[in-house]
């Protein structure tokens, strides 16, 4: 290992392969704080160019770079615009974006660069370790327990997004997996619930409705009600510092998400949005109880833990492209088509025949992470600047980017429609108080989950591995209390709640 | 009727309709050699249907208690809000959707940028016409020359 740590060394520090890291972290940032071009667009964007260089090693640094610059500018707009442009991000607007409209953007924003960097570290740190062993653990893995560990996901999602109401949380769920179910299928090639509309035939664009759940509904509620924070916004910037005791209570919530993430992250499918969301949940549930209510409303810890989540997952999810072939996201996928452009065929045999590619690119994680720490930091005071802009321009530049996102992923006049449409519904739907987010994850993960179902249900020709492999089963029995739980939980707190009061 | 309850049957509606396409019309098409198959079409739409009912009906019959809390925006007095504000900059997104293709990038969205600051009560012309057309410019510049996606620029009778 030693020796393949040091080529690696030599391969990453290059002047060549530093310049690569360094442009793709900046590239990615830049074009990742772009609310809708998540990093699977700015990727694939970048392909050509990465192929064009022909160094498999040179190629997929920069291509990793991009990621991480990407995921980091998403949580940005995540935290200053509410704006998440990217589906692992979603849950730090949870905690961020209170936090910036309280005033505290800048500080939001340092404890999401350093959860960024431990996260995306440790990360790196467990992969070197891990990557061959953990190559096993997810083999275990079949079509039945990822169909079961996505619906442990959902559920997980749906009982803690919605605060005392899993049922709608749920609605919201099933809402996403029914809209994904729209369009055709890889899995029949038949157009299925288009209603005969040619524009519905290949389905809803993620994108589109990430705009319309998020950034156009807040877009809206900024100008049916203008914030009376406005003035605080612009003293924010200068309180980057995060105090000692703020540091001692996120460090254990960063070194537990890096480790959760990544592992999570590991697992094909599951990636960086279970592993922030999982994060956010997990960190939630065994805070204390006065820190549980400030989830939700501007928790340092709620802030932390989805970001280092996040970016330990990215890194995992390196895991099983590099050791088995095998893309575990969208990302990934595309990271995979551009190997094989290459002349690289990922899997077992890569870090025998080719230990320069792959302790490169473990040895330019650690380089990309202090690259985004370094270049952000400085930076963070003049990003922040973006909520002084005054609302009457800052507004229209709102909706001029979620508009411009829809069409450059679709190419298609008839997506800004649908997304005029579907943020007016979000718009209702917030003024109902139904979450949002659910829904969202529900679409992205509909398509994997439905798939695996299939496959399931295919191999054991019928519904029969959901008892026959324990693992499955046990997955869904968690799934199920999961969901039940809480309101069992609110329903014996009102029961004795009442017992009280008839005592008294 | 509060509203989340309006919504929730206006979802349970749609759950229906969704249902009845997946439990009674969808497989009218289907092949007889995908018949044999443990899997069709609308298997998974089947079981989601079936959820959507039951979370649907759960919340239009009040089973789950949750807590008062005072929302964002009180939906019951939106007249108090800026409400046509909003509604002009809702007919100018869907206006821009239709102008976008005919009318070119450039102008329709200069266009979008300048109205839209206008609707919001920004008057200062000097300010206003240079951020939102060195904005245009730029982006354009970005999609087109960087990203290398064609964007019409110009009015097609212009030749753009």
């Amino acid at each position: 290992m030693l020796e393949g740590l040091l080529i690696g060394l030599q391969t990453a520090l290059s002047m060549q392969n530093l310049l690569m890291v360094i442009g793709g972290c900046l590239i990615g940032t830049f074009i990742g704080m772009l609310p809708g071009l998540g990093p699977m667009s700015i990727i694939a964007i970048m392909i050509p160019v990465a192929i064009s260089m022909g160094d498999p090693s040179a190629a997929l640094i920069l291509l990793a770079g991009v990621y991480y610059g990407a995921i980091f500018g998403g949580s940005t707009s995540s935290i200053l615009l509410n704006a998440p442009g990217v589906a692992g991000t979603v849950a730090s607007s949870f905690d961020g974006y209170p936090m910036a409209r309280q005033g505290k953007a800048g500080k939001a924003l340092t404890i999401a660069a350093i959860a960024s960097f431990a996260g995306g570290t440790i990360g790196a740190l467990l992969l070197m370790i891990f990557a061959p062993a953990l190559s096993s653990v997810a083999l275990l893995f079949h079509s039945p327990e990822y169909f079961a560990l996505m619906v442990v996901g959902l559920s997980a999602i749906a009982a803690f997004a919605g605060t005392g109401q899993v049922a709608k949380a749920l609605l919201m769920t099933v809402l996403g997996l029914i809209m994904a179910t729209v369009g055709e299928g890889a899995l029949f090639n038949l157009p299925r619930f288009t209603m005969g509309l040619m524009d519905l035939q290949s389905g809803f664009g993620f994108i589109t409705l990430a705009m319309a759940m998020f950034a156009l509904p807040e877009a809206l509620f900024l100008v049916l009600k203008p914030k009376t924070a406005q003035e605080g916004d612009s003293g924010a910037i200068k309180d980057l510092r995060i105090s000692r005791a703020e540091a001692k209570s996120i460090a254990p919530v960063i070194g537990r998400q890096s480790v959760q993430g990544f592992f999570i992250g590991v697992l094909p499918g599951a990636g960086a949005t279970i592993a922030s969301f999982l994060g956010y949940a997990v960190e939630r549930n065994i805070a204390p109880k006065h820190e549980q209510d400030e989830f939700g409303k501007g928790s340092i810890k709620g802030l932390a833990a989805p970001e280092s989540a996040n970016n330990a997952a990215c890194t995992g999810s390196f895991v099983p492209l590099l050791t088995l072939g095998i893309p575990g996201s969208g990302t990934t996928a595309i990271l995979l088509g551009a190997l094989v452009a290459l002349n690289v065929t990922p899997g077992p045999r890569l870090m025998i025949d080719q230990p320069e590619v792959f302790w490169a690119v473990i040895m330019s994680m650690f380089i990309g992470n202090l690259v985004l720490l370094i270049l952000n930091l400085p930076l963070i005071p003049y990003i922040a600047k973006v909520l002084s802009v005054p609302r009457s321009y800052l507004i229209p530049f709102i909706l001029f980017f979620t508009l411009m996102g829809a069409y450059i992923g679709q190419n298609n006049a008839t997506e800004l429609l649908l997304l005029v449409g579907f943020g007016v519904c979000a718009t209702a739907l917030r003024f109902a108080d139904y979450p949002l987010a659910p829904l969202l994850i529900g679409f992205i993960l509909g398509g994997m989950l439905e798939d695996n179902f299939s496959r399931s249900m295919q191999l054991y020709d019928g519904a029969a591995f959901i008892w026959e492999r324990p693992l499955t089963l046990g997955l869904l029995v968690i799934a199920a209390l999961l969901v039940l739980l809480p309101s069992y939980r609110a329903r014996r707190a009102r029961l004795r709640a009442q017992g009280v009061a008839e005592g008294d | 009727m509060a509203l989340d309850r309006w919504i929730a049957l206006i979802l349970l509606s749609i759950c229906l309709a969704y249902g009845y396409t997946a439990w009674f019309t969808m497989d009218a098409g289907l092949a007889p050699f995908m018949k044999r198959n443990p899997i069709w079409p609308s298997t998974f739409p089947k079981v989601l249907s079936i959820l959507g009912l039951i979370s649907s009906c759960a919340i239009l019959l009040g089973l789950e208690k949750a807590e008062e809390k005072p929302a964002e925006i009180n939906y019951r007095r939106l007249g108090d809000y800026h409400l046509g504000q909003a509604l002009l900059l809702l007919w100018l997104m869907v206006a821009y959707a239709l102008c976008l293709r005919p009318v070119g990038f450039i102008v329709s969205t200069s266009a979008f940028l300048i109205l839209g600051s206008l609707i919001l009560g920004e008057r200062k012309w000097p300010i206003l016409l240079p951020v939102a057309v060195t904005a245009t410019l730029v982006v354009w510049f970005l999609v087109q020359q960087v990203l290398g996606i064609y964007m019409r620029p110009l009015p097609g009778f212009w030749g753009g």
